[in-house]
């Protein structure tokens, strides 16, 4: 089961690969997908999901983070096949199967109990993601792919860096260096401070990198304005959520050395800095794809507080980390509907998406409700619980800070899809692009699961969750 | 075979230097592919001794950085029609300024760390350092697409000779794991430079300038 969630995907990506039907390749997408959220469900059900000498196992950060990708993935792949008959003129010969590869990488990196095989498949997401960002191959997206992948192969050579200094954190110590990461959270209490230390700071500036916290954001913008909307949706949703799932790791070998208080503040500091500059670029931007860019810059940020807060806050994270990343796919999906029918990513251009798309108009402007954290949607909820652990942890500064942030988000990002979404459309093409069942429905889906989850957290979700906070939030 | 080490270290920090000073693109890559043969025999000395382990590390090594890479460059610099870095951001003989303090910098913090008994005297730990900031400081002050992924490549030599230090922890698939990730990433790296200079008629980064705030 743990190598048939990487082996699957990678079958489906060489099958890809070889297929020369242009017009059928795009559905092997969902095929895959639904083998993938098949295996997924029955990883989850059974107790034990281990492989290869216990290099992959599915622990309790792994449960929450795999369906999650699962999902994500499937609703992508649902809308896929529409998007790529719209774009005919294309060759999607290399983007069908560097997605299935992604997905695969995406599970290894959830699986993966070993540091240097988890380096090893996070970049290999950098490189997959490389030629998903070319799909439109102008002078634009060769600049943000060169900046993304420059940028994000620079992070994670300073990742690996991090991962160095830790095996000698344990080395220094004289005990056996291990890089397997249970190994390495039973000897924490006995590695070596000062490079137990500046091992966090390497690896958090570089798995960072690929979450996009800022100051190290800067690729995301580009890279997200130019990408295609399912390569938005699964950078911002899939990847960014597995670079997490990274960061926590590390987190949990520095919080069982009894370092947490020194990791806490690290992450409090970046998080707060990651909204605010978020806040200020979301309020001048006059694109809407890159103001989805900072949106996920901000609630990367917003990820690394809730479990610098800790206690409940870790919980609150990991929920938010579901919900952000869903209702991410609402927005990059249903801009990406927009853009296509406008031929404009600027809201000087695009007026009455409401008039003209009335459906991937209302989930645009319903997904900006839900992002910026109103209720009833979910990313209230764990926004919510958030602040109320910031406020009850002796954190009320931060708490108000992180407040006074959202709001600021609400009114920048408010102007942007209010101008994008009301008035009255420009006269258009009648043969142009119109909502479709084929890229409505995977919206619609997601935007289900955000008002569901945002009403009640499931049980099963639910136990997920405990379990994940207490696994990454360990006591020394 | 130990002897060796720190003197191969000491060759190393002088190809940073070169790099740092020179302006042909030409020496760039033959430089980058002088520290990946350094490499391949840090290696074999650090080990003591030859085992199939080291072996197979420093042939790949060899192969890899000090070959494939280099003439995948060679080739993207023959396509582009483009053999100097011209207006760096900050001046040659500045950065070689600049890489001399981050060396000294990197001798006197790796003196701070507590090394273990072994590394103790050794320049494994600043010759990383020295080594990844030289990386850096290619990648932030140059514009040539080239030249950055010549820059990328001197961090990764730098982060590369930090795992030297831990030849027994880390397995064999791990490390070929690595390498191998390097090349592809060079390899795409390489693809995009060809596109930028299609597409632009050039490799200069600066052109990149579309996107921004």
């Amino acid at each position: 089961m743990a190598i048939a969630l990487v082996v699957v995907p990678l079958i489906f990506a060489a099958a890809a690969a070889a297929m020369p039907s242009q017009r059928w390749r795009p559905w092997l997408l969902p095929a895959c997908a639904a083998a993938h959220v098949a295996l997924t469900l029955a990883a989850l059900r059974s107790q034990d999901v281990a492989a290869i000498g216990g290099w992959l196992k599915l622990d309790d950060l792994g449960r929450l983070v795999l369906p999650l990708v699962s999902v994500l993935f499937f609703a992508c792949s649902l809308y896929a096949p529409g998007y790529l008959a719209l774009r005919r003129e294309r060759s999607n010969r290399v983007f069908v199967p560097c997605l299935l590869f992604f997905l695969a990488m995406n599970s290894l990196i959830v699986e993966s109990q070993h540091l240097g095989l988890m380096w090893v498949a996070i970049e290999a997401t950098t490189l997959a993601a490389a030629p998903l960002l070319y799909f439109n191959h102008n002078a634009r997206s060769i600049e943000a792919t060169w900046k993304y992948l420059l940028i994000g192969s620079v992070g994670i050579a300073l990742a690996l860096f991090g991962t160095f200094f830790l095996a000698y954190a344990a080395l220094r110590a004289g005990l056996a260096t291990s890089l397997f990461f249970a190994d390495l959270v039973r000897e924490a209490p006995r590695l070596s401070r000062p490079w137990l230390h500046a091992a966090f700071v390497l690896l958090f500036v570089g798995y960072g990198t690929k979450m996009g916290l800022a100051p190290m954001h800067t690729w995301k913008p580009d890279a997200y304005g130019e990408a295609p909307g399912i390569v938005g949706t699964l950078l911002a949703g899939a990847l960014t959520s597995c670079a997490f799932l990274a960061l926590l790791r590390f987190y949990q070998i520095v919080a069982a050395g009894g370092e947490a208080a020194f990791a806490r503040q690290l992450m409090i500091g970046i998080g707060l800095l990651s909204m605010a500059v978020a806040s200020v670029f979301m309020a001048r931007q006059r694109d809407y794809k890159r103001m989805l860019a900072y949106s996920s810059v901000e609630h990367m940020g917003i990820l690394v507080l809730g479990v610098g807060i800790g206690g409940a806050g870790v919980y609150g994270a990991l929920l938010h980390l579901v919900n952000n990343a869903i209702t991410k796919g609402v927005l990059f999906l249903s801009a990406g509907n927009i853009h296509r029918a406008y031929g404009s990513k600027s809201i000087d251009d695009v007026r009455g998406a409401l008039r003209r798309l009335p459906f991937s108009g209302a989930l645009f402007l319903a997904g900006f409700f839900a992002v910026t954290g109103s209720p009833p949607f979910a990313p209230f909820l764990s926004e919510f619980t958030i602040v109320r652990a910031a406020m009850t942890s002796g954190h009320a500064v931060v708490g108000g800070l992180f407040l006074v942030m959202l709001a600021i988000v609400f009114i920048g990002m408010g102007g942007a899809v209010l101008a994008v979404t009301q008035g009255e459309p420009p006269p258009s093409d009648p043969e142009g692009f119109r909502d479709r069942l084929g890229t409505v429905a995977p919206i619609a889906l997601l935007m289900a699961v955000v008002v569901l989850l945002g009403v009640y957290v499931p049980a099963p979700l639910n136990a997920l969750l405990r379990n994940a906070a207490a696994f990454v939030d360990v006591k020394p | 075979m130990q002897a060796v080490v720190d003197p191969l270290l000491v060759v190393l920090l002088l190809v940073n230097f070169f790099l740092l000073g020179t302006s042909r693109l030409r020496a760039l890559i033959n430089g980058s592919a002088a520290q990946g043969a350094l490499l391949a025999f840090l290696v074999i000395s650090v080990h003591g001794e030859i085992t199939w382990q080291a072996l197979a590390i420093a042939l790949a090594t060899v192969a890899l950085k000090g070959a494939v890479i280099p003439s995948m460059l060679s080739r993207a610099m023959r396509d582009a029609a483009f053999h100097r870095e011209v207006e760096p951001v900050i001046g040659f003989v500045p950065s070689l300024l600049l890489g001399s303090l981050g060396t000294g910098l990197s001798l006197v913090f790796a003196r701070t760390l507590p090394l273990a008994p072994e590394h103790v005297g050794s320049l494994l730990v600043p010759a990383s350092l020295a080594t990844a900031f030289t990386g850096f400081l290619l990648l932030a002050t140059r514009r040539k697409a080239i030249t950055q992924v010549v820059g990328y490549l001197a961090l990764e030599n730098g982060v590369f000779v930090m795992g030297l230090t831990l030849v027994e922890a880390m397995p064999l698939l791990v490390e070929i794991g690595i390498l191998l990730d390097l090349v592809v990433a060079i390899f795409v790296m390489g693809i995009i430079i060809e596109h930028i200079s299609r597409e632009f008629s050039s490799i200069d980064t600066a052109r990149l300038s579309s996107l921004k705030e």
